[in-house]
């Protein structure tokens, strides 16, 4: 069954739209990568997947159903938004204990959860001393709690050293694995290629692709080869399809080999001829670059 | 909504505020009637009658009313101001559900807090005054009014805090409608002015701390009509948080 379905989901704030008619759906087994600039409707579209900002338009369904109707909600969904929103002044025992409580999760389960996170030695400190990282992983403990089916993470790795988005990254993979939905927002496509097998792009609050991961590298983006030559004229000449910029030449539908050989037959000396590998990061500013909020 | 009543009770007793905000209360209501009582025992000659003492060791609740209004106003405003509301109402969407487990807990907690703390200062007062006798049932009825007022002050403030979501503001609110504005409207002209100065919030509510009957109202109307003033915040907030965004 469809984890989230999301159908003509629309929010406005004001005279702001900030999500506009996005459906979509996030399928179990696999983690999906929720892309677009910052300030595209990421949060704003979890949130309304969490039943805590109610839709101008549209619906969506999380497990068939609104959140708001499920009875036990932490169960089926887990969810870190933002891992500094807590009570300062609680431990992180209690803390979770409270959530727990709230969904009838024996409170054996705390300390599971804080073991799988590696927060077991500081479960009686108050979350006031945490740093980020402890925090974060504080918050996916707490999505944890209900050993749930469906996890959305909004922007997990933001602000953590190497070792915490390794660890979150790995972490993300096993979820997906289990066979459990893995719904990440991430603002870095380097990130995404990095973790997700599905691709939800938005920006200014429309859908952009809703696709794999390696249809979308296929999709929009294409390798290409290299030129450099003091001749560089010569060499656009004989290849003819070849597009010149002002430094270098960039073909896309020969390979370097062929150039290579028809400069060699023609004797005209090359400096640089090399292929360039298509990148994800270059699909996706080539994707977003007209839908971002803000440009410098 | 066991299982809500439960985790607030969790999230009640494990901030420091809490126990802060209540034993600032306890030492209030104490710490009052031990200093009227020992300055009224010094200047007169001769002892004060038992339901007067009782009455004074009851002077503390018109300060603890704010202490008790502060812990009501945090219950709500500081998951507001951490963000910690949204993990709430993640794991109870249902928020009115929320907001009654809240209640309840906060309710409870403060009765039996409030209750004690008013016997306990009775019991100092009259420690100290010597009154040549006490009613017993004068006793019961002071401590249950008066830990019952304190205690419906808490859940004044919980209502605006629901209503205003920001911790000074609903703070502010609270000093303005239960210490501020109650004497002013004394000063209103007039019949209807009267009737205005009697019905408004502490004015109608404390009547019940002190056994005390107005023109109009007696102790338990009195009170009645300032659980209606109550009643009014909480569903203006419980309407607001079922509607707003969070």
């Amino acid at each position: 069954m469809t984890a989230i379905r999301a159908t003509n989901l629309s929010k406005r704030y004001g005279r702001t739209l900030a999500v506009a008619d996005l459906s979509f759906d996030v399928e179990p087994g696999q983690v999906t990568g929720f892309l677009g600039p910052n300030g595209a409707g990421k949060s704003t579209t979890m949130r309304m997947i969490l039943g805590l900002d109610r839709p101008s338009g549209g619906s969506v369904l999380v497990d068939g159903r609104p959140y708001a109707e499920l009875r036990h909600p932490l169960r089926k969904v887990g969810a870190l938004l933002d891992a500094k929103a807590v009570h300062c002044g609680r431990s992180a025992r209690d803390h979770l204990l409270a959530i727990a409580q709230s969904n009838g999760i024996p409170a054996a389960r705390v300390a599971e959860v804080l073991e799988t996170v590696g927060l077991t030695a500081v479960a009686r400190r108050r979350i006031g001393g945490f740093s980020l990282g402890m925090a974060q992983r504080l918050g996916i403990a707490a999505a944890l709690l209900g050993d749930p089916k469906i996890l959305l993470f909004d922007e997990p790795v933001n602000g953590l050293d190497p070792d915490g988005i390794l660890w979150i990254r790995t972490l993300m993979r096993r979820l997906a694995a289990e066979g459990r939905a893995v719904f990440v927002s991430s603002h870095l496509m380097s990130e995404m290629a990095q973790t997700a097998d599905h691709l939800v792009v938005i920006g200014r609050g429309r859908l952009i692709a809703d696709t794999s991961v390696r249809e979308f590298i296929g999709r929009s983006s294409q390798g290409y080869v290299r030129v450099r030559s003091p001749r560089l004229a010569e060499v656009a000449e004989l290849v003819k399809i070849g597009e010149l910029r002002p430094d270098h030449l960039r073909v896309t539908a020969m390979t370097p080999l062929e150039i290579g050989t028809l400069a060699a037959r023609a004797g005209i000396p090359l400096e640089e001829l090399t292929y360039v590998q298509p990148s994800l990061e270059a699909a996706y500013m080539e994707l977003t670059k007209d839908s971002l909020e803000f440009t410098s | 909504m066991i299982d809500i009543i439960r985790s607030e009770w969790t999230k009640i007793r494990s901030v420091r505020s809490t126990v802060w905000t209540l034993a600032v209360t306890a030492l209030l209501m104490l710490g009052l009637s031990a200093l009227l009582g020992a300055a009224s025992a010094n200047s007169a000659d001769e002892p004060m009658p038992g339901g007067d003492a009782v009455a004074m060791s009851l002077s503390g609740s018109m300060f603890a009313s704010l202490s008790m209004a502060a812990l009501g106003v945090l219950v709500i405003s500081a998951e507001y101001r951490t963000g910690g509301i949204r993990t709430s109402l993640m794991a109870v969407p249902r928020r009115l559900r929320l907001l009654t487990g809240k209640i309840v807990v906060f309710t409870a907690v403060a009765l039996v807090v409030c209750v004690a703390a008013s016997a306990g200062a009775i019991a100092v007062g009259v420690a100290i005054t010597r009154p040549p006798s006490v009613e017993m049932a004068e006793v019961v009825r002071a401590s249950l009014g008066c830990g019952l007022y304190l205690s419906t002050c808490g859940l004044f403030g919980l209502g605006l805090g629901t209503l205003v979501r920001h911790t000074p503001g609903a703070i502010v609110a609270a000093v303005a409608l239960i210490l501020v504005l109650p004497p002013m409207t004394n000063q209103l002209p007039g019949e209807w002015g009267r009737v205005v100065a009697e019905f408004f919030t502490t004015n109608a509510g404390a009547l019940v701390v002190f056994g005390r009957s107005g023109e109009y109202l007696g102790p338990w109307s009195g009170f009645g009509v300032y659980l209606a003033w109550i009643a009014v915040a909480v569903a203006a907030g419980a309407i607001l948080l079922h509607r707003r965004d969070a």
